[in-house]
């Protein structure tokens, strides 16, 4: 038996063609925003699993250090090392800005990490390019997405730092690359006052007779130290011994600490499920409505495509062809619209999502149940069509 | 000639119901034989187009009765159960356009018919090419519909209508749009066609140029039928 549908569509290839690279694009947005949530999953992911931490240990009732402000003193990993299953505890800074860099505008998240000795926790796992931070200021490891090269100088805040290293997907929740500087830096860049605010601050102490008192030497000078100095960190990164029971060390660092530490189920629980909730729930809605919006397209491109066939369509039922053969015809055309709209959809969902500011994910599963959808959705939307198809009367091929 | 192609005796039919109701036929009796080749003529609005369809088993008739090859196939309800599979494979239709699938080649056009009937590709394309060549076009069998000419057209559309070796087939005015020596050659190819596969053809036509070529004439006005013998001027 002839296969109508083939011969159909190879009859006018042509309009099939670009009908189908048409709803191709819009399958191709489709999936790119998918793409997007999956991006935002991942780099919730990548930043937990990248951090080489097991605990994140914040200020207490906070969601920090990634999803709320957190501030603790420096020296409270001292308290925690001591804990039994601690091998590495971490000291660790962050702060998103806004950096000027070769004449545009670049968000990044500045991390403050230890660099005492490579692969603390917070420190990034591996360099693709240059080396380790091993000066104690003013210089900077920096992810790619950054757009920075080795030996390049960048202006944060009152600072020049030199890049001295390039690392890869070390990106913040909202995907923002990350640049590393050491601790020191970072405390001074987030919690330090500008020279002016500190000469303000010198004077003021200076007026205070509680700081000033006769008699009491060195008092205003250690008070007035004192505002020049950041000794506040945004989380402690705890590395736990292999086999230690994270929830375990967790509740120890909360009853004895007052501190809140997350386990990494409970990070994950945070950057995924609270940080991009309503992300997903706005992409989520974007995905529902493009589906019922390509939906509506074939419905409505198969549907003009079978009234463009009265005629024929009427001839055929007329000369004997079963409803099945006639609906099988439509069925098979919407379907091979959704195959050519998905294949171009992929295709220009891989070339352009790269040129995302973000980090664009197409997972081959998301592909396979896109396919899917796309299949269910250009059946159903066929469904219409048919039966418009089916109630073309055969008296309509017949004059009078 | 025993046993007519077609038998029709007091057929009717009724377009809608109380103050509205419209008589299309009131009543046809009509004998075609197989081999012959009879007009059908008529005003517009005589009721031709109705009785085309109810002898095409497209609409259903209110009353009367109708055999296609000696069976009963309506006798006051249908007596056919598959409608679809009656048209495919006893009934022949020529369309006044040659509305063939333009989607599909020649060959196609006319190797569907057997094809939708069950056959196997290979059957149903020789008897479209036996018929293709048959109505000498046999070149034009792997062009498409659209490179065809309206006369080449209308005698693909005709093997077509011959595919399922059908005793009878309905022409709903198949030279309309021709002129007048093509529409004779049409009517000479209907004519050549009806010996030849021993089958019936009902002309339906008001067409002045091929009406003296038919010998029985069938003349139909305010749906009821009348028989005179035609002049059946050679062609």
């Amino acid at each position: 038996m002839i296969n109508l549908a083939s011969r159909d569509v190879l009859h006018g290839w042509g309009k099939f063609l670009f009908t189908g690279i048409g709803l191709g694009l819009l399958i191709g947005a489709t999936l790119t925003m998918a793409g997007v949530f999956r991006g935002m999953v991942d780099d919730g992911q990548v930043l937990i699993d990248n951090s080489g931490a097991d605990l994140w240990v914040v200020q207490q009732g906070t969601l920090g250090p990634y999803a709320e402000p957190s501030s603790i003193r420096d020296d409270v990993w001292r308290g925690i090392v001591g804990i039994q299953g601690v091998a590495e505890t971490g000291n660790a800074a962050y702060l998103t800005i806004q950096m000027q860099q070769a004449g545009k505008d670049t968000r990044v998240m500045i991390v403050g990490i230890e660099v005492d000795r490579p692969n603390r926790p917070g420190a990034p796992p591996y360099l693709t390019s240059g080396r380790p931070i091993l000066q104690g200021h003013y210089e900077a490891i920096a992810d790619e997405k950054a757009g920075l090269r080795l030996g390049e100088r960048v202006r944060i805040r009152r600072h020049d730092y030199t890049v001295v290293g390039l690392t890869r997907r070390m990106v913040s929740s909202s995907g923002d690359p990350m640049i590393f500087v050491s601790l020191k830096d970072a405390q001074e860049i987030q919690f330090l006052k500008d020279n002016d605010a500190l000469v303000n601050e010198r004077a003021r102490t200076a007026t205070n007779p509680a700081f000033n008192r006769p008699g009491v030497p060195g008092l205003l000078e250690a008070a007035q130290a004192s505002a020049t100095q950041a000794r506040n960190v945004n989380a402690v990164l705890v590395r736990l011994a292999p086999g230690t029971d994270a929830d375990v060390v967790a509740g120890d660092i909360r009853r004895w600490n007052r501190l809140t530490a997350y386990t990494k189920a409970q990070m994950e629980d945070i950057l995924v499920a609270k940080l991009i909730a309503t992300s997903a729930k706005q992409i989520g809605m974007f995905l529902a409505i493009l589906a019922v919006v390509t939906a509506a397209i074939v419905a409505f491109i198969i549907y003009t495509m079978t009234l463009a066939k009265v005629r024929e369509i009427a001839v055929l039922k007329l000369i004997g062809a079963k409803n099945r053969t006639i609906a099988a015809m439509i069925l098979q055309q919407a379907m091979a619209l959704g195959v050519i709209g998905f294949l171009v959809g992929r295709m220009a969902a891989g070339l352009w999502g790269p040129a995302f500011p973000k980090y664009v994910l197409l997972l081959p599963q998301d592909a396979i149940g896109g396919f899917a959808i796309v299949l269910t959705i250009c059946a159903l939307a066929s469904s219409v069509a048919i039966r418009a198809a089916l109630a073309i009367d055969p008296a309509e091929a017949i004059g009078g | 000639m025993d046993t007519p192609a077609i038998k029709l005796t007091g057929l009717k039919k009724r377009y809608g119901t109380g103050d509205a109701a419209v008589d299309a036929l009131k009543g046809v009796d009509m004998t075609i034989w197989p081999g012959e080749v009879v007009g059908l003529v008529g005003p517009s609005g005589s009721g031709k187009s109705t009785l085309l369809k109810c002898l095409g088993a497209v609409i259903e008739p209110t009353a009367g009765h109708m055999e296609l090859a000696g069976e009963v196939i309506y006798d006051g309800v249908w007596k056919i159960s598959d409608l679809r599979a009656l048209r495919r494979d006893r009934i022949g239709f020529v369309f006044q356009a040659p509305y063939l699938i333009p989607f599909l080649d020649v060959t196609d056009n006319v190797a569907l018919l057997p094809m939708l009937a069950g056959r196997d590709n290979a059957a149903a394309r020789k008897r479209a090419l036996d018929l293709l060549t048959a109505l000498d076009v046999r070149h034009r069998a792997g062009a498409q519909v659209s490179q065809l000419s309206g006369g080449e057209q209308q005698r693909v559309a005709i093997a077509r209508s011959l595919a399922n070796h059908a005793p009878v087939i309905l022409a709903d005015e198949p030279t309309a749009p021709l002129d007048s020596e093509r529409a004779l050659a049409v009517v000479r190819i209907l004519n050549d066609m009806a010996q030849q596969y021993n089958t019936a053809i009902i002309v339906v036509t008001h067409d002045e140029k091929i009406i003296p070529t038919f010998k029985r004439i069938y003349h139909i006005r305010d749906g009821k039928t009348h028989e005179e013998a035609g002049e059946g001027r050679p062609i």
